[in-house]
């Protein structure tokens, strides 16, 4: 503050661009250069996503929340967390760097321990999206005009525009006998050995009385964007957590008191704060709109 | 001025004894702005439940909620990373290449939307030439 404030009356042509030391400077430029990397992906993400006609409803593809059953639709709940869990980390990274200027070790520790149970909690709650998403069995009519179960990979998305009740029916009709099976044991009423022994009519009946709602399989970009953004965000909150603990040990261990400064907390910090601020956009790119 | 230059240690720590005041603050605004967020993407869920969603008034939530992403990603720089307490003109050599995302983004969208214009356009449109050309060649073959 100071230093702007030394230099308010001074034209801008005039004043010095960089008061700090230099490492910051760095990162400032290191910041920029990372930013017009990363915004490859979601600028990509919106070319394919405007160039097809049916993109996933992000309301519909994520509406599960953890022990609600598989009956739940909950949209934007899980994804809201997740986000509150980040802010929250941020915070208390932020406060660690405040603790770090006033030289306060302990203060510092706490506040590093909860940035890393932040972290750590956030990558749990993505391992848990992922694998819904990956084991989630959604009932979609593939290329061949048949219906099958799929999950959510970078090789299929169930994620298509609703069937009408009439092409349902055709669909139904065209499918095999195995798929009518599986079909009928995501429905969660008769084990599969008791399915596969029903006849295809008997299959159907039962299909269609159960009010299924089938799709077109959607675009197949969907999961490789997905899991390629959240997985490369992930990847970043990994690498972030990491560092965490291994400042969180060198404090423990008294070397930046030795040292006289806190600045490698502040480093840590504004590279935590740079993974917050790509999920700010992960998450309007995915979750939102 | 010149002296503060010389010690930027003194001015390093006198920059943040503000206290913890503003990250609370700051905390809360950006909890509040998500979950205003959150509110307007409850909105489009329940727009698009209808069978005519109102395209005009989906596309304007959509372009609120990415203002208020923009304001969340202000308030983290500015506070959480402390780039508001530097001098302008860091600031500046931070914000202004950064105005070339409006155009990133202008022209990936234009780009994915001409995309989907041609192939809606032309879908099809290789059969109908398959079929035209051998029945023009056996037409020729006869002559």
């Amino acid at each position: 503050m100071s230093t702007a404030a030394a230099q308010q009356g001074t034209k801008w042509w005039r004043q010095k661009p960089v008061q700090c030391k230099l490492w910051k400077g760095d990162d400032v430029v290191f910041f920029n250069e990372r930013c017009f990397y990363i915004r490859r992906l979601p600028d990509q993400l919106g070319t394919i996503r405007f160039s097809v006609n049916d993109w996933a409803d992000p309301n519909h593809v994520f509406n599960a929340f953890p022990f609600t059953g598989h009956d739940a639709n909950l949209p934007l709940a899980f994804v809201s967390l997740m986000t509150f869990i980040l802010i929250a980390s941020s915070v208390t990274m932020v406060l660690a760097v405040h603790e770090g200027h006033n030289m306060n070790r302990k203060g510092v520790e706490k506040y590093m321990v909860y940035t890393i149970i932040g972290g750590l909690a956030f990558l749990s709650c993505q391992a848990w999206e992922w694998t819904h998403l990956l084991t989630g069995e959604h009932v979609a009519m593939i290329g061949d005009g048949t219906l099958s179960v799929l999950p959510t990979t970078v090789k299929s998305n169930p994620w298509g525009t609703p069937l009408s009740h009439e092409a349902m029916a055709a669909a139904l009709q065209a499918t095999p006998h195995d798929q009518l099976a599986s079909i009928a044991a995501t429905l969660h009423h008769e084990g599969g050995a008791h399915n596969a022994a029903m006849s295809n009519a008997e299959l159907i009946k039962f299909i269609e009385s159960s009010g299924l709602h089938a799709s077109n399989a959607g675009p197949i970009a969907f999961g490789g964007y997905f899991f390629g953004i959240t997985g490369f965000h992930g990847f970043h909150v990994f690498s972030g957590v990491v560092i965490n603990v291994v400042m969180l040990v060198k404090t423990r261990l008294g070397h930046f008191d030795q040292r006289g400064h806190y600045e490698m907390i502040e480093k840590a910090g504004l590279y935590w704060h740079f993974v917050d601020l790509v999920w700010v956009f992960v998450f309007l790119c995915f979750y939102l709109i | 001025m010149s002296s503060q230059s010389s010690s930027p240690e003194i001015t390093f720590h006198a920059e943040h004894t503000g206290g913890t005041k503003k990250i609370w603050r700051t905390f809360w605004l950006l909890s509040i702005l998500t979950i205003i967020e959150l509110v307007i993407g409850l909105f489009i869920y329940n727009l698009h439940k209808g069978d005519n969603p109102n395209h005009t008034l989906v596309l304007a939530f959509k372009g609120m909620v990415c203002i208020l992403t923009l304001a969340k990603a202000y308030y983290i720089v500015s506070v959480f990373m402390h780039l508001g307490d530097e001098v302008r003109n860091m600031i500046m050599t931070i914000v202004v290449p950064l105005c070339l995302f409006i155009w990133f983004i202008a022209a990936f969208l234009w780009d994915g939307n001409s995309w989907k214009v041609l192939r809606n356009r032309y879908n099809g449109m290789p059969d109908n030439v398959e079929k035209v050309q051998p029945a023009a060649k056996e037409k020729g073959a006869k002559d």
